[in-house]
């Protein structure tokens, strides 16, 4: 399993997107200006405040050149990953439903959540198993999911809650706890907290290798 | 060219825990009797063709989902 981290200017998580990734597969860099995956299979698209998140966060991000090909990509079944502000990537892009709006505090909050697992049969959770709970960093102030109610009720509807923040956890107020969703199909997911920051024991929790873990169980 | 205005809002409806913020400071400050504070952007610019702007605002000026924008000429 190769996988391709994007890094956009602005990007400051991919490195240890790199490292998580190379735990479980081989990994290099994908750069934003470049419409080229270089023949990975999974994309991850990683944290940080993507050309300085003006305007909204990933609004101008959405256009970069790599990503037309991850649109693609995802379209053909291509495992992807948006992690924070990965994910609001993905969201602009349309890539997933919904929106992040600023933390119900306004503060930049950065703690260790608990997250239970509601879905283990997408591409990226497929080595959990549903009701368990995986600890993991999150770090943002843009980060309380957000979709109209029609929308979070089709997204329950059709499995598409990957992860829920546990009781006293959502920190962030997002609509009915959800940490994570996946599109109709499974194979591109996205979320806040930041799987690659816990695959080591040696920083309190290797959990999030989980989510690495699980996509490089796909066939390729 | 055409200097056009856009006032972008949050949608009525979603949180706006900036706007509350606001809401709550001016009181502390004696300014009393103001409710419903909202806050967004004001995105200004000159434009050849002012018809397009509504183009600009779906694709990247605003995001529908959770802002509504106003175009003023």
């Amino acid at each position: 399993m190769k996988f391709g981290v994007v890094r956009f200017p602005g990007s400051c998580d991919e490195v240890d997107a790199l490292i998580a990734a190379r735990r479980v597969g081989e990994a290099e860099l994908l750069w934003h200006g470049d419409a080229d995956l270089k023949g990975v299979d999974a994309v991850i698209v990683p944290g940080g405040f993507s050309y300085g998140d003006y305007l909204r966060v990933g609004a101008i991000a959405k256009f970069a050149p790599v990503m037309g090909e991850v649109e693609r990509f995802a379209a053909r079944g291509g495992l992807v990953l948006g992690i924070c502000n990965g994910f609001q990537v993905l969201c602009e892009a349309g890539l997933l439903a919904g929106a992040l709006l600023p933390n119900t505090s306004l503060k930049f909050t950065c703690r260790q959540v608990s997250l239970e697992v509601v879905n283990a049969s997408t591409s990226w959770t497929n080595a959990c198993s549903v009701g368990e709970t995986l600890s993991i960093p999150a770090k943002h102030t843009t980060g309380r999911y957000y979709a109209p109610d029609p929308v979070l009720d089709e997204l329950e509807a059709n499995g598409q809650v990957v992860l829920r923040y546990r009781a006293g956890e959502n920190f962030n107020g997002s609509a009915r706890d959800i940490a994570a969703v996946s599109n109709h199909a499974g194979n591109v997911v996205g979320l806040m907290p930041h799987p690659e920051h816990a695959v080591d024991l040696l920083t309190g929790s290797a959990d999030g290798l989980r989510l690495f873990e699980s996509a490089a169980r796909v066939p390729a | 060219m055409t200097r056009v205005r856009v006032l972008i809002r949050p949608k009525a409806g979603i949180l706006d825990p900036q706007g509350q913020a606001v809401e709550r400071a001016l009181p502390a400050l004696g300014f009393e009797g103001v409710a419903h504070v909202h806050v967004g952007r004001l995105v200004e610019l000159d434009v050849e063709d002012s018809s397009q702007v509504a183009a600009m605002c779906e694709r990247l000026l605003a995001n529908p989902l959770i802002e509504d924008y106003e175009i003023q000429s």
